[in-house]
């Protein structure tokens, strides 16, 4: 049993900051890519031997590559700080560890970064680096999500939303197939096989390609990917439609994931029809990560809308914030005791 | 339990940053030691001319990644993957690929690639095993020098400052050794690396000559950046020069 910390704003808003900095961050590493720059810094953790190497700003290329750490730094500052701030406010252990965790992970993903940069981009290293970014992009959003007030107003509430456990069901696997369908276009991308299919929607003019090799292989099997998260966001949407009105904040997500794959896709064709143009190369590395973060969103909401709601002899504190006029008092949340100590 | 959780995620911490401090490295290794008694060179020559029919003219190049570049180029600048006067072809490599029995001490003589005006100088060249090669930033901007060699060890070297430079020597022969500017990525050269000193880059004439080669019969070949590479058999005499001349032209 856990005991139920009250709500603090200003944490939860902080947690969302740090969702928009990830994905500001991934879709800078995805300029680094897209400009081809990864190696325009030769040396790390320093920028050709500084932290402000000169001109930096005025290099293109220089520019991609350093402005890409500049932000990984503040990333992995605001995570610290995140981790820090729910350390000291949060009572739930499960959350504080999953705060420590996000800090673990964006320390190997800079470590992962440096080594990329000093074994000369490395196509396994550089796909861990893109991988691991997502994970931590998930253990943000979680964190984000859980310290959220409407996370915690439904720890309380005894009854369940009609139509959520289904919902949920396929809402995680529609997540796990858009973090397959990422890590796909990460080697895709990292082994130079962006256009080993040069013709969009037709492969090679017709449907299957005449002939395999590994890039045609990872290129084909990412098309197929989109197919498959394609599918599974429609039967998600169609789910998420049948839920009753009052669970309009998830069909509104669901609604706006399936927009999200729609522009997704327009990218990824314009990716190969533009020869990798940097825009929409680059646009559909930072889509791909939103559209993960909307269906993890998707994911825990439903999941927590269909769980059954923690008794309140667990110990639960309601705050007057969720009764919906106290939400001054939300801002000033202060940490429960954790009488079982577990999480 | 938690103990040696926190042990392990320390020694594998430990572990990649000593692979990663160690992965940046100077790769710069001593001579291969000759297995083969140092060989004499000779009196003879191998000389000719590189020609090259239905030219394909250099293209612009664009340096909008570095308006420093920009500046340094006001009337604008071209690749130099096919030079040469009409008919001609300048920035062939012509080296003798085998044939020579010995070995052959390595030069004193330092070797300089320099980048000016965001372009490597000389776009082609050559060196031998050993042999020093000072890399050189010539320019007001920061540069990076990325070699990207099969046989010998790969090095990305910054060099933010003009003036900078360090030494490098190549410990295995290996035609060609590209390098590249990953900061201005129009920038490329080439280099030669071979066991020998019985090489020559073409110049816009599309001439060169080899000096100083010993009596004998070898496979001479040329090789150019996009045109590929041609060998052909020359027998060389004492205090004579052997005619060497190769045709090259473009697919299209």
């Amino acid at each position: 049993m856990e005991p139920t910390s009250t709500h603090h704003r200003g944490l939860h808003r902080f947690a969302i900051v740090l969702v928009c900095c990830v994905i500001l961050l991934i879709s800078a590493g995805a300029l680094v890519t897209s400009t081809e720059s990864g190696l325009s810094v030769p040396d790390w953790p320093l920028s050709y031997g500084s932290l402000n190497p000169p001109s930096w700003w005025t290099i293109s290329t220089v520019r991609a590559e350093h402005g890409h750490r500049l932000i990984a730094g503040t990333v992995a500052t605001l995570t610290v700080i995140l981790a820090v701030w729910i350390g000291v406010r949060e009572n739930r252990r499960w959350v504080r560890r999953l705060a420590y965790l996000a800090v673990a992970t964006v320390l190997s993903q800079a470590l992962l970064g440096g080594l990329t940069v000093l074994f000369f981009l490395p196509t396994p290293v550089s796909v861990a680096h893109a991988s691991l970014a997502e994970v931590f992009l998930c253990l943000t959003v979680t964190l984000a999500v859980v310290t959220s007030r409407w996370w915690r107003r439904a720890e309380g509430e005894p009854a369940t939303v009609p139509g959520a456990r289904r919902l949920f069901d396929v809402a995680r696997v529609t997540t796990g197939l858009v973090f397959f369908q990422i890590f796909l276009g990460a080697v895709m991308r990292h082994s130079g096989a962006g256009l080993a299919i040069p013709d969009f929607p037709l492969v090679f003019g017709g449907l299957i390609p005449p002939a395999f090799d590994f890039p045609i292989a990872i290129h084909y099997s990412h098309r197929l990917g989109a197919l498959a998260v394609t599918a599974a966001v429609v039967v998600t949407l169609v789910r998420a439609l049948r839920l009753p009105s009052a669970a309009a904040g998830l069909r509104a997500v669901a609604v706006g994931l399936a927009t999200l794959v729609a522009i997704q896709i327009s990218l990824g064709a314009a990716v190969v029809l533009t020869g990798k143009a940097v825009v929409p190369n680059t646009a559909h590395v930072a889509t791909g990560a939103t559209i993960l973060a909307t269906s993890l969103l998707l994911t825990l909401g439903s999941w927590r809308s269909a769980r059954a709601a923690v008794p309140s002899s667990a110990g639960a504190v309601r705050d007057p914030a969720f009764e919906g006029t106290g939400a001054q008092s939300a801002s000033r949340a202060t940490a429960q005791p954790n009488p079982s100590g577990g999480g | 339990m938690n103990k040696y959780r926190f042990l392990t995620f320390c020694l594998l911490a430990v572990s990649l940053l000593g692979i990663a401090c160690g992965g940046g490295g100077d790769e710069a290794a001593a001579p291969t030691a000759a297995a083969a008694p140092a060989a004499a060179t000779g009196s003879g020559a191998i000389t000719g001319v590189i020609n090259y029919a239905n030219g394909d003219p250099d293209t612009a190049i664009g340096m909008d990644a570095d308006p420093v570049c920009v500046g340094l180029h006001a009337e604008g600048a071209v690749t130099e993957q096919v030079v040469g006067d009409e008919g001609r072809l300048g920035n062939v490599f012509v080296y003798i690929k085998s044939g020579l029995s010995g070995s052959f001490p390595a030069s004193a003589d330092k070797v300089v690639l320099d980048q000016q005006g965001c372009m490597y100088n000389p776009h082609v060249s050559g060196v031998q095993v050993g042999q020093p090669v000072v890399i050189r930033n010539s320019d007001p901007t920061l540069h990076n020098v990325h070699a990207l060699p099969t046989a010998n060890a790969e090095f990305n070297k910054g060099q933010p400052f003009q003036n900078m430079e360090f030494e490098h020597k190549f410990d295995t022969a290996e035609v060609m050794v590209r390098f590249k500017c990953d900061v201005h990525p129009w920038m490329n050269s080439y280099m030669g690396v071979v066991s020998h000193p019985f090489f020559a880059v073409s110049g816009t004439d599309g001439s060169y000559s080899i000096e100083n080669v010993p009596a004998g019969t070898y496979t001479v070949e040329a090789w150019h950046e996009t045109l590929g590479t041609q060998t052909m058999e020359v027998t060389v005499a004492d205090d004579a020069a052997a005619a060497a001349s190769f045709d090259f032209a473009s697919a299209g």
